[in-house]
């Protein structure tokens, strides 16, 4: 259990660095959202209906981002080959460093939703609707993305390849955040059925991810 | 005392200890005499009270623009005349300049609800300050991106002026921007002419953040060449041999 | 001094001013603070300046 703390905290130290990239996530799901309304129109009512699926499109861009660091950075340096060699089963290795990077990247665009929810002329409510939803949301997009990255590891320049790969597979995700944001809105009691619907596929993205992810690791880099 | 003076980190250094105490009296004291007017300041006839958000709003909005100013100069220093110590205050004034602009753009939001109803409106001065905060953030992250300070100095001294030459033109198409599409209700400032007896606390806290400005950048500046040092000599006892 | 009806946002402004400027000035002294005990500790282990001045010295 050792290794995996160590692990764990090892990415997210190095995650917090220098180059680490830890906080640009956050910074260009900022800039996505101001984009809209230039694309848009600055009306605010538009801007209010929009609010959820803006704030969701932003997040989930965002955090496609910030994936190919997931491997790409121990590849370069030869410690995911160490990894997957190493006595604790690759796909507990996987599940750790996907747990750090939602941790690094996944959790400040939650915690940045209020203010940009400010900016689209969201309420209170909708505001946390979509930062609940987030919540459920994200792990599921890391654990799919963890997928695609590790698929796009051996790759040079593999960053779009993996947008491509990763995308289709992150659009229910997307479907059901929206559409429980929404309905915190418009008809709170429709929220519960969505939302468990999200929370259910990051459950099962916290299985399928990690398996899928150490088998593409281990046929990519023979 | 030259600017060639100054090129001397270490000369640098014992003159910056010398007046700091005095630059932070300065803005101590011309802080607490500008909130003090600021605070006798009378009731603006349309807005009450809530114009004494003005007197810390305006200064802020004012240095956010000035220390991208300085950060251009800073730049210029580094790309054509080779300053040794520019990058270090364009290094050092970037955060300061990040956080001027977020208090400008966060006491606007808390002034613009009593004024029109709304914490935030995509006109054009409000959207042209969050640009330039996210132009603000962009570069701290550059400069964070490359480890080697003086690497990442050429390449943040571009952005800046790169920066420096788009803001006019953000203001421009912003502002055109929201001429087409005009929102449905568009309330204007209060006139330029102000009463003396709100101009003359602007004035003073403006100086008093000029000075805050001042103050922080040199303090900013100091720890951005001891850092320096330190990785310096960091390096060279990762070089030496160990017994 | 009567701040009238929106007393809050007001007040709010002046103390998110304060508390920011306040976490700059912190944060700067914080790291003066931090790079001189750093370059304490390297001249106790006996690196060396190529001027040969001190490594703490500030002049």
């Amino acid at each position: 259990m050792s290794a995996l703390t160590a692990l764990l905290r090892r990415d997210i130290q190095v995650a917090l660095r220098i180059g680490g990239g830890a906080l640009i996530g956050v910074l260009f799901f900022l800039i996505v959202v101001v984009l809209m309304p230039f694309a848009v129109g600055p009306d605010l009512a538009l801007l209010k209906k929009l609010g959820p699926a803006i704030l969701w499109l932003g997040a989930l861009l965002a955090s496609l981002l910030t994936l190919d660091r997931l491997f790409a950075a121990d590849h370069d340096d030869g410690s995911l080959d160490l990894l997957t060699m190493s006595r604790t089963p690759l796909e507990l290795v996987c599940l750790t460093k996907a747990v750090a990077h939602w941790l690094v990247a996944g959790l400040p665009l939650i915690v940045a939703t209020p203010i940009l929810g400010l900016l689209l002329n969201l309420d209170g409510n909708a505001t946390l609707a979509v930062a609940l939803t987030l919540l459920a949301g994200t792990p599921a997009l890391t654990f799919t993305g963890m997928i695609g990255a590790a698929l796009a590891v051996a790759l040079r320049r593999g960053g779009l390849l993996l947008a491509v790969l990763v995308l289709p597979l992150s659009i229910p995700v997307l479907i059901f955040g929206v559409a429980a944001s929404n309905a915190a809105v418009l008809e709170p009691a429709g929220f519960g059925a969505p939302l468990s619907i999200l929370c259910a596929l990051s459950l099962a993205g916290l299985v399928i991810g990690p398996l899928a992810a150490a088998a593409s690791l281990r046929h990519g880099l023979d | 005392m030259t600017l060639i003076d100054l090129a001397n980190p270490t000369r640098f250094l014992s003159l910056t200890a010398k007046i700091l105490p005095w630059l932070a009296a300065a803005t101590a004291l011309l802080l607490a005499i500008g909130l003090y007017q600021s605070a006798m300041a009378p009731d603006d006839y349309q807005q009450g009270a809530t114009v004494k958000i003005m007197f810390i709003h305006v200064p802020n909005a004012w240095l956010s623009m000035f220390v991208w100013g300085v950060m251009s100069l800073s730049a210029l220093g580094t790309l054509v005349w080779r300053h040794p110590l520019a990058d270090v205050s364009a290094k050092a004034a970037a955060p300061i300049g990040a956080a001027f602009t977020f208090l400008a753009l966060v006491t606007g939001s808390l002034w613009g609800r009593p004024m029109w109803g709304t914490y935030w409106e995509w006109d054009a001065r409000l959207t042209s300050v969050l640009i330039l905060f996210l132009m603000y953030l962009g570069l701290i992250a550059l400069w964070r991106a490359v480890e080697d300070p003086s690497r990442a100095a050429r390449a943040a001294a571009v952005l800046t002026l790169v920066g420096a030459i788009n803001i006019p033109i953000i203001k421009f198409s912003v502002d055109w921007w929201n001429t087409l599409h005009q929102p449905a209700s568009v309330l204007r400032m209060g006139g330029s002419t102000l009463d003396k007896a709100f101009l003359i606390p602007l004035l003073v806290m403006a100086v008093a953040f000029s000075l805050l400005f001042i103050t922080l950048h040199l303090a900013a500046m100091r720890n951005e060449i001891l850092r320096r040092r330190v990785r310096a000599l960091q390096m060279q006892q990762a070089s030496q041999p160990r017994a | 001094m009567s701040l009238g009806p929106y007393a809050s946002f007001i007040v709010s402004s002046y103390l998110l001013v304060a508390l920011v400027v306040l976490i700059l000035i912190g944060w700067i002294a914080l790291d003066y603070r931090q790079q001189r005990a750093r370059l304490r500790e390297l001249e106790a282990s006996g690196v060396t300046r190529r001027s040969g001045r001190g490594a703490a010295d500030l002049s």
